[in-house]
C-alpha cells in the first residue's frame, strides 16, 4: 500500500490534509483500515465540537473489535463525512479518499505528525511487532 | 493463550502466499480472513468457502470397549451411534459442567474420532485417558492424533457439486452427520458431512502432506462456481447467525448443558454410569422448575455492535450478559447471543437493549437461531 505524500499522519494511524483556508481534513490509514476489517459504524464527532490532538473523538467498529478513534489535531469540528455514516465500508474501500471522517479548523499548528515516508516506516515496523 | 510460538498448520505458507491476515487462535497461528470477512462470509451463505480448521483436536478411541468408553466418559448415546455416523455432543465434569463440546464419528465398529476444540483438545485428551482408567479400567486405547490430521472444509451451497467433481466417493448418499472414508482428487481423506456456518458442506480430515495438494484441487474445481478461501472471522459469524454455541462464550465449566439450553445431548437413558450423570439430572430439574437464565437471540435497532462480555438491560437493570455479538451479514444488523433472565428471555420482550460503552441500545429478543437455510 502506499500513503499520499502529501498527507501528514500519526501514530495512531489517522491522515491529516494539509489545511486549506485553516481546515484539514482527517481519515484513518489505509495501514489502520486493513487492520480492523470491514468497518460496520463509525461514530463520529459533531459540528461544532472541539476535538483534542491525541484525544478520542469518536469510535470505529469493525466485524471483531471496536476502536477509538483519536483526532490528530486540536480544532474545531467543521463538517462530517455523512457519507461513511451511511456506508462505512468507504474506510475500507477509499481510505484517502471516499472514507475521509471529519474537516477540522486547526486552532494549534499541530506537532509530531508523521510524513509518509516516515508514517509508512513506522506502520511497516509497526505491523511486524 | 500462551506466550510460546503459535503452531502453524500445513497450510501456512499458502496462507501467506494469499494475503492472509493471521491471528493467533488458540496457540495456533489461523486465518483470520484473506480479504473482506463480510464477503467470504455471503460467499459461503451463497456459493462457497473453504477453511482450513487444522487446528481442531482429533483423539482416536479404539478397542472392544471403545464404545462403553465414550458413553461413560461423555453424556451422548455414542454406543448407539451407527458406524458411518456422527453425533454432536459434550463432555462434562463431575459437577456437570461443561468441559468441551465435541463431535464423534464411529469410523468403525470399534473405532471412534473425537474432535475437540482447539482450546480445549488437551483437557479432553486427558479427560478421556483418565476416565479410561475408571472402573478398573476400559479395553480401549485413547490415541492423540491431533498432529495426525490436517481439516479442511468447504461449506456452502456450491460444496456438494465442488466435491463430486473431485471424489467418486457416494455424497448423495453422505447424510448431514455422516462421514466416510475416500479419495479426494488423489488424497486419502475421512469425508464428513458436518460443519459450522449452517450451510451444507463437508470437512475433510486428511494427512498433513496432502493438505497443500487437497486445498489447491478445491481450489481449482471451485474457483468458476464462486469458491473463495474463508477465516476465522466469517466462521464466527456464520455460526452466530445459525445460533451454533462457541465454547468460552455460550459454553463454560461453570454452565451445564441445560443452562446452555442443550440438555438435549445428554441422554439419562442410556446404560450405566456416565460422568456427571447425578448433577445433570438436578440441573435437568433445576432447568424444568426455575431456569437462571436462558439463551437468547438479540439483534439491534440501530447499528452499534454488541459484544461479549456487554451486559444486557432492561428498565435500567442488568438483566443478562451477551455472550457473542456481531454485525450480521445475512441481516445488514448487529446481533447477539446472550444470557437473559427467564423474565425477559421471551421473543418480542418489550424494553430490552445492550448496554454498548455507556448507551443503552434498543435490542429486539428473538428466537434462535437467526438464521436457517431453505432445504
Amino acid at each position: 500500500m502506499s500513503n499520499p505524500q502529501q498527507l501528514r499522519y500519526s501514530k495512531e494511524h489517522e491522515w491529516l490534509s494539509v489545511a486549506e483556508d485553516g481546515v484539514s481534513t482527517v481519515g484513518i490509514t489505509e495501514f489502520a483500515a486493513n487492520a480492523l476489517g470491514d468497518v460496520v459504524y463509525v461514530q463520529l464527532p459533531e459540528v461544532g465540537d472541539t476535538v483534542t490532538a491525541g484525544e478520542t473523538c469518536g469510535e470505529l467498529e469493525s466485524t471483531k473489535s471496536v476502536s477509538d478513534l483519536y483526532s490528530p489535531v486540536t480544532g474545531e469540528v467543521t463538517e462530517i463525512n455523512q457519507d461513511v455514516v451511511d456506508d462505512p465500508a468507504l474506510v475500507n474501500t477509499a481510505p484517502f479518499e471516499g472514507g475521509w471522517l471529519f474537516k477540522v479548523r486547526i486552532a494549534e499548528e499541530p506537532k509530531d505528525l508523521l510524513s509518509a515516508t516516515e508514517y509508512t516506516e513506522f506502520s511497516g515496523s509497526d505491523s511486524a511487532s | 493463550m500462551s506466550s510460546t510460538t503459535p503452531r502453524r498448520t500445513a497450510l501456512d505458507a499458502l496462507h501467506r502466499s494469499l494475503g492472509a491476515t493471521m491471528t493467533d487462535f488458540a496457540g495456533w497461528d489461523m486465518p483470520l480472513r484473506y480479504g473482506s470477512e463480510r464477503d467470504e462470509h455471503l460467499a459461503v451463505r451463497t456459493k462457497a468457502g473453504l477453511f482450513d480448521l487444522s487446528h481442531m483436536g482429533e483423539i482416536t478411541v479404539t478397542g472392544p470397549g471403545a464404545a462403553a468408553l465414550l458413553d461413560y466418559a461423555l453424556v451422548g448415546n455414542i454406543g448407539g451411534v451407527k458406524v458411518g455416523r456422527a453425533r454432536y455432543t459434550m463432555i462434562c465434569r463431575e459437577d456437570g459442567g461443561i468441559l468441551d463440546d465435541l463431535i464423534v464419528y464411529r469410523l468403525a465398529e470399534t473405532e471412534y474420532m473425537v474432535v475437540a476444540n482447539a482450546s480445549n483438545s488437551q483437557v479432553v485428551l486427558d479427560a478421556l485417558t483418565e476416565r479410561a482408567a475408571a472402573h478398573g479400567g476400559f479395553d480401549a486405547v485413547v490415541r492423540d492424533d491431533r498432529d495426525a490430521y490436517a481439516l479442511l472444509a468447504v461449506q456452502g451451497p456450491e460444496s456438494s457439486g465442488i466435491l463430486k467433481s473431485l471424489t467418486d466417493a457416494d455424497l448423495d448418499g453422505l447424510k448431514y452427520y455422516a462421514g466416510l472414508p475416500g479419495t479426494v482428487a488423489g488424497v486419502p481423506a475421512l469425508i464428513a458431512r458436518t460443519g459450522y456456518t449452517g450451510e451444507d458442506g463437508f470437512e475433510l480430515f486428511v494427512a498433513p502432506a496432502d493438505a497443500e495438494k487437497l486445498w489447491q484441487a478445491l481450489t481449482d474445481a471451485g474457483s468458476s462456481v464462486g469458491l473463495v478461501p474463508c477465516g476465522l472471522s466469517c466462521r464466527d459469524t456464520l455460526r452466530l447467525e445459525a445460533g451454533m454455541p462457541l465454547y468460552g462464550h455460550e459454553l463454560s465449566t461453570s454452565l451445564t448443558p441445560f443452562d446452555a439450553g442443550l440438555g438435549r445431548v445428554v441422554k439419562f437413558e442410556k446404560e450405566g454410569d456416565f460422568v456427571g450423570r447425578e448433577a445433570l439430572t438436578e440441573a435437568a430439574a433445576r432447568a424444568e422448575s426455575s431456569p437462571p437464565r436462558v439463551l437468547v437471540g438479540l439483534v439491534a435497532e440501530g447499528r452499534r455492535v454488541p459484544r461479549a462480555g456487554y451486559a444486557v438491560v432492561a428498565d435500567g437493570k442488568v438483566v443478562g450478559e451477551v455472550t457473542s455479538g456481531a454485525p450480521s451479514p445475512t441481516l445488514g444488523r448487529p446481533i447477539a447471543m446472550a444470557y437473559v433472565d427467564a423474565a425477559h428471555s421471551a421473543p418480542g420482550t418489550p424494553g430490552v437493549g445492550v448496554d454498548i460503552r455507556g448507551s443503552h441500545e434498543p435490542y429486539e429478543v428473538v428466537a434462535l437461531p437467526f438464521y436457517k437455510r431453505q432445504k
